[in-house]
């Protein structure tokens, strides 16, 4: 069976069914950080103190560097592609790939640090807030480089029998890959420096 | 959105100047921070440095700038239900449910 408007686009929408889709998906994701954001918005007006300068800002700065590079190179991975030149796509697929997991590697870092000093989220409401930010964000990182590392591999073969699909998912991946972005550019200033 | 290999490759400068934009106002977030200001103005700083980073993300490398009705009428609505939930701890605040009208006779009991 093949699915309809998997690369021209639906004439009463004008767009790929992916891209409405993965749009969709994305308003959803807004609205499920948007609960935490304002779950942490509620602890700390109605926290006494509220704890500053617990998180290391430098490990936090170079993770946002990291993923808005990231971010580059995936959109560079879409252009690539669009201009058929397939080795630059894979190149800067495996870039985006790489620096989302140097991004986790900083985070299991900083995750170590607090435990080895007994400061799980069990330790203060900013901890907890903070891990389960954190954390969420970390397993939407996980859920991206999955899909990348099914492009890569598998995934791939698709280019040789429709490329235009293929580049779909490229784009739709990316959009995706700039939300998380997104998340994190709000999540360093919230939890790391204010 | 670009679809046109030309057009695309138009766009490449786009997104590598915005990159190293979004890299510089990384750096004054930072810098900001340094300087130690009072919780409100860091608030009001922060958040409005990290908009404009937010903006251009979802502006250049999401193509938002120039995307189709569909998209934009569904951004919309999710924008209207953000706003709704980030007023949700003024609303417990606001709450005086469970909470007596009159304390003062409230506390000399007003038993059957």
């Amino acid at each position: 069976m093949n699915i309809p408007y998997t690369v021209e686009a639906r004439p009463d929408t004008g767009l790929h069914n992916g891209k409405l889709g993965v749009w969709l998906f994305l308003a959803s994701e807004v609205m499920l950080f948007g609960a935490l954001f304002s779950t942490y918005i509620l602890l700390r007006v109605g926290a006494v103190e509220w704890p500053h300068g617990e998180l290391s800002v430098p490990l936090g700065a170079i993770n946002t560097v990291i993923l808005i590079s990231s971010s580059v190179t995936m959109v560079m991975a879409w252009a690539t592609l669009k201009m058929n030149d397939w080795a630059k796509h894979r190149l800067y697929l495996v870039a985006t790939f790489v620096l989302a997991g140097i991004f986790l590697v900083n985070k299991y870092f900083e995750y170590s640090g607090h435990f080895a000093k007994g400061e799980g989220p069990w330790h203060s409401t900013f901890l907890a807030i903070y891990f389960t930010l954190t954390g969420l964000h970390g397993l939407h990182i996980l859920g991206g480089m999955i899909v990348m590392a099914y492009l890569l591999g598998p995934g791939a073969r698709l280019w040789k029998r429709n490329p235009e699909q293929f580049a779909n998912r490229i784009e739709i991946t990316g959009l995706y890959w700039h939300f998380v972005d997104l998340v994190w550019i709000f999540l360093f200033p919230v939890l790391y420096l204010l | 959105m670009h679809s046109d290999p030309a057009e695309v490759k138009k766009s490449v400068r786009a997104y590598v100047t915005v990159g190293l934009l979004l890299l510089v106002f990384t750096a004054v977030t930072v810098a900001a921070n340094r300087f130690h200001l009072a919780v409100p103005a860091a608030i009001t700083v922060a958040l409005i440095i990290a908009a404009t980073k937010g903006s251009m993300v979802a502006a250049v490398f999401m193509h938002l700038s120039h995307e189709k009705q569909w998209i934009y009428g569904a951004l919309l609505l999710t924008v209207v239900f953000f706003i709704v939930l980030m007023f949700v701890p003024l609303f417990t605040t606001l709450d005086s449910i469970g909470t007596p009208l009159h304390p003062a006779t409230a506390a000399h009991g007003g038993g059957h």
